[in-house]
């Protein structure tokens, strides 16, 4: 039955939580309209009299009845009351319903007012932030303004200044050179008054001795027309030698500069005709081959031609020629910087391709050039160090020696040459002195056989013939022991020793001569004669015989024939 | 380095023959003329007032001796020493005397730059020059003789007369575009005349020889101008000092500026050797405090010096000129070529104890010399680039390319070097105190720092 359950809809409803219960009554509210009497039937009067009774305590009326066990008799005063307590409820509730609408309208109109004054007012601010940047702005530039006004403010005053300090100076260099002026015009003024009160005046004159020539030493010139013309040809002549030589000075330089320039632009033109073959397909490039052609054509021309060059006309096409070259030159060595930059980062454009490549067929040929060279050095090493290794002594001692081999062999030998040689000295030495020695024994027993002889010869003539081989023994004695101090060396010692025996060639003889010289002078004193005789042997030894006695040997005999004699006569 | 003894001179007044053979000094009122070889007195000539001025003659046969005082010249001879001559202006007054480039004319200057009177000593003749200008440097010969330049004034307006030195024949006459001519010099080739304008105006004028204007050249307006000009000996660059303490060189081909040269207060960022005196008293111990030595007083006193080289920056010393005075002691006064042009040294006159060297083929500063006190003297050898200055104390300075040297000149009464002369073969140095000279002989050997 729908009815019933709707009633039972409305008690689950109702049998909910106690906030909805005013939402869930109004909506039964609202259908009981419908409903109104279907609420309670016959049947359920006690349940929904316990039900409203419920409702009733709950809401704080008080209770409409009591509860009376089974009887069906309403109070009609209680509910009656509860129905007005009912009423006034619904009526309290809907006032304050009223009331709240009422402020709820209120309060949403303010919060629209409020919202509109705070856009207002938010519009409004940002105006004004606007404004007061702008106005920052404005103060900032009139600053800056006022500073650089202040500068140019700065400046005028240090020129005025300045200008004042000219001035000044200027003023004071005028009052100077007016001072100045005006003392010598005093000073003229007195000078004037001198003079007119001096009568005498002193002339000028001059008092020389005699006129001195010219310097240069011709005769001085009147002065005439031709005089002054050729004075005047002489001046212009100076100045136009000196024009001259500056001209060609000049051309010189020109020239100069003219060559290096010609060489720079040859130069340039090489290099970047190289350059192109690499290159390829730039624009400009193609264009400039063609103009490369024709300057290359005007190289050769303007060489040819160097005498026009002085002509303004090949002069310019010829700096022109050089600065697009130049700037051709400079293009491409920035396109190669930057390629050589591209190529670093690793990109592949065709036109990178050809460099890269002549770059890696540069760098292999290095590194192999690296790799020889390091091989070289290993090598070298490895020699030097089996070279500085110690080895053992035996070919230590000899690669130590093996440069001093040959010399010690050479110097050996040598050694060997001199000894011999020497062992030759000596032994020629050895038979000098033996002969010598026998030279001299044998001269003695000459001397003996020749004084024996002599004495002999003598005797026959005179009657002191013990006491003359008496002393002659002696003296020969006397000579022999000075012989032997003087033979002891060798014989080429006496014939040093005599050097003022000029007269006498016979060096070696003076035996001889003395004994000659006793000889003839014995006729005379004869005690004397003793002494004379030594003093004669001692002067002999030292000095020349001269002195003495005509009797000379005169034969001018030398070492060896005299041998020879001695040897004849033994 | 040998220095001879000490002579007596007065008046700085002390020349060397044009050939190199002889040495001429003024004592008072005499002339002493001696051989340079071996300094003895070889002539001896009384004049008859004090010499003020003395000069050789270009063939160095004749002497002159001037005395401003009296107005009288006196003209003697080397060869004949009894020739003499004698000119007397008479009451107009002598100011300034000097030799013609022939040695057979003398041109005197009278008093108030009245006329220049020209007086032959072949023909005794006079003529006269009127209305000369006295300014810095109103003649000038050109190197070869030839030509004479004389600064005229006129109705208050410069001319310039060009006279052929031969027989005085007035060759040009023009006027020249200046305010109020200051100087006039030849160039070396004797082509070109450069004439400047006082010091209120920058100005420089370029005419040729036959009296046109070739250029003119102006730095600035308004401020002082040129203080001093010179030109290189090869006549390839015109030096222009000025009084805002820089140098401007001018090309001769197209007279206009290739360089200039500043002189600044701080040197840094340059390539140059900053050379600077520095002193060191020589420690005397108790010992020496006797009264001998210090009657001698020299070796007490004598300071050592020696150049150090400066690291770069460096501060130059300032003097600020009083700018009330007139010809304030400010810019370039001083500037000399070395012989071969390739240097050029400068000083500017606020910085007056330091000579700047210029390198003219770099166009750069070469060397700055910083001394002790104001520098006196400077002269480039006549033969090679070697400089020698001098600051009026006892010592010598040179400077070439190779190293700087301070050198002290032994003298017993300390002897303080105020000018120095350079003998024409670069071999020896005449250097002049107050009262004494003294002469210097260099070695061969280059010297060392």
């Amino acid at each position: 039955m729908p009815e019933s359950s709707l009633v039972k809809d409305i008690h689950s409803n109702e049998c909910g939580a106690a906030p909805s219960r005013q939402y869930s009554q109004s909506l039964p509210l609202h259908r009981s309209s419908y409903l109104l009497g279907t609420f309670c039937t016959e049947q359920n009067v006690q349940e929904c009299l316990s039900h409203i009774s419920q409702e009733v305590s709950s809401l704080g009326l008080p209770p409409a009845w009591k509860d009376s066990a089974g009887s069906s008799q309403l109070n009609v005063v209680a509910v009656l009351n509860c129905m007005y307590d009912l009423i006034q409820l619904h009526r309290k509730g809907l006032r304050t319903l009223e009331n709240m609408e009422v402020e709820q309208l209120k309060l949403s109109s303010n919060v629209d007012y409020l919202q509109f004054t705070s856009t207002r007012l938010k519009e409004q601010l940002e105006i004004s932030k606007r404004e007061n940047t702008g106005l920052l702005e404005r103060e900032r530039q009139l600053q800056m303004k006022v500073k650089s006004l202040q500068n140019c403010l700065k400046n005028e005053k240090e020129e005025v200044q300045k200008l004042q300090n000219v001035i000044a100076s200027r003023a004071s260099q005028y009052n100077h050179e007016m001072k100045r002026k005006e003392r010598e015009f005093n000073k003229l003024k007195e000078r004037l008054n001198q003079l007119l009160i001096d009568k005498k005046e002193k002339k000028q004159a001059i008092d020389v001795l005699n006129s001195i020539g010219r310097a240069d030493g011709k005769r001085s010139l009147w002065k005439t027309e031709k005089t002054e013309a050729k004075h005047e040809g002489e001046m212009y002549k100076t100045i136009l030698s000196d024009y001259d030589t500056r001209q060609r000075e000049l051309m010189l330089e020109n020239a100069e500069l003219r060559k290096v320039l010609q060489h720079m632009k040859k130069d340039i033109v090489s290099i970047l005709g190289s350059k192109k073959l690499t290159t390829k397909g730039e624009k400009p490039d193609d264009g400039c081959l063609q103009a490369d052609s024709e300057e290359e054509d005007e190289v050769f021309n303007s060489s040819m031609e160097s005498v026009e060059l002085s002509c303004v006309h090949v002069r310019e096409k010829l700096t022109n020629s050089i600065r697009l070259q130049w700037r051709r030159l400079k293009s491409h060595v920035e396109r190669l910087d930057s390629q050589a930059s591209v190529a670093q980062m690793g990109e592949n454009e065709n036109s990178d391709a050809v460099t890269r490549e002549t770059d890696k067929e540069e760098m292999d040929r290095l590194k192999l050039e690296i790799q020889q060279c390091k091989n070289f050095i290993q090598t070298q090493q490895q020699l030097l160090q089996q070279l500085s290794s110690p080895c053992d002594e035996e070919t230590a001692s000899l690669l130590s020696n093996c440069y001093m081999l040959q010399e010690k062999d050479r110097l050996r030998d040598e050694w060997k040459t001199l000894e011999e040689q020497r062992k030759i000295f000596e032994r020629e030495r050895r038979n000098f002195t033996e002969a010598a020695i026998r030279l001299s024994c044998e001269r003695k027993t000459f001397e003996e056989d020749r004084a024996m002889w002599l004495k002999h010869q003598f005797l026959k003539f005179s009657p002191f013939e013990e006491s003359k081989k008496f002393q002659m023994s002696k003296s020969k004695s006397a000579f022999l022991i000075s012989e032997s101090q003087v033979g002891s060396g060798s014989t080429t010692d006496m014939l040093i020793r005599r050097p003022s025996d000029t007269t006498s060639p016979t060096h070696c003889v003076p035996l001889a001569t003395t004994d000659l010289h006793c000889t003839p002078s014995t006729s005379s004193t004869k005690p004397k004669r003793n002494t004379e005789h030594e003093e004669g042997l001692m002067l002999c030894n030292g000095n020349s015989c001269n002195g003495h006695a005509p009797l000379q040997w005169n034969k001018s005999e030398d070492h060896s024939s005299h041998t020879q004699e001695i040897n004849s006569s033994l | 380095m040998n220095f001879s003894e000490v002579f007596k001179q007065s008046n700085q007044l002390c020349k060397v023959s044009p050939d190199g053979k002889y040495l001429a000094t003024c004592v008072q009122y005499r002339l002493v003329v001696r051989d340079m070889s071996t300094l003895q007195i070889l002539q001896l000539y009384t004049c008859l007032d004090q010499i003020s001025h003395m000069e050789w003659s270009s063939d160095s046969l004749y002497i002159l001796c001037a005395m401003y005082k009296r107005g009288l010249i006196q003209v003697w001879s080397l060869e004949q020493p009894d020739w003499h001559c004698k000119i007397d202006e008479g009451s107009i007054g002598l100011v300034s005397s000097r030799w013609s480039p022939d040695g057979r004319h003398i041109l005197n200057t009278t008093e108030f730059h009245l006329r220049i009177t020209v007086w032959s000593l072949c023909t005794k003749a006079v003529s006269y020059i009127k209305y000369p200008k006295a300014c810095q440097k109103g003649l000038d010969f050109s190197r070869d003789g030839c030509y004479m330049a004389l600064a005229e004034r006129r109705d208050c307006k410069d001319y310039i007369s060009v006279f052929v030195c031969d027989d005085w024949h007035l060759l040009r006459h023009f006027e020249t575009e200046t305010q109020d001519l200051a100087g006039l010099e030849w160039s070396p080739n004797g082509c070109v005349l450069a004439v400047w304008d006082s010091c209120l105006e920058y100005k420089v004028l370029l005419y040729s020889l036959d009296g046109r204007l070739l250029s003119t050249f102006s730095a600035y307006e308004w401020s002082l101008g040129v203080k001093s000009v010179t030109w290189s000996p090869s006549s390839q660059f015109l030096a222009i000092g000025s009084y805002d303490e820089k140098v401007r060189i001018l090309n001769h081909i197209t007279w206009k500026k290739i360089a200039q040269f500043e002189h600044l207060g701080t040197i840094n960022n340059t390539k140059a050797v900053v050379y600077k005196e520095v002193e060191r008293k020589t420690a005397v111990c108790s010992d020496d405090l006797s009264l001998h030595n210090i009657t001698i007083g020299s070796t007490l006193f004598n300071t050592q010096s020696k150049y150090e080289i400066c690291p770069l920056p460096v501060q130059i010393p300032v003097v600020k000129p009083d700018p009330d005075r007139a010809n304030p002691k400010i810019g370039v006064s001083f500037m000399a070529f070395s012989s071969d042009s390739h240097y050029l040294a400068t000083r500017n006159d606020n910085m007056a104890s330091v000579v700047w060297v210029w390198d003219m083929q770099k166009m750069s500063l070469e060397a700055v010399l910083e001394q002790t006190s104001t520098v006196r003297c400077v002269q480039w050898d006549p033969r090679r680039p070697r400089l020698a200055l001098c600051t009026a104390n006892s010592k010598l300075y040179l400077w070439s390319p190779a190293g700087c040297v301070s050198v002290q000149v032994p003298s017993e009464g300390g002897f303080q070097v105020l000018s120095l002369n350079w003998h024409c073969s670069g071999d020896s140095l005449i250097l002049l105190g107050k009262e004494q000279l003294c002469l210097c002989y260099m070695d061969t050997d280059q010297e060392d720092k």
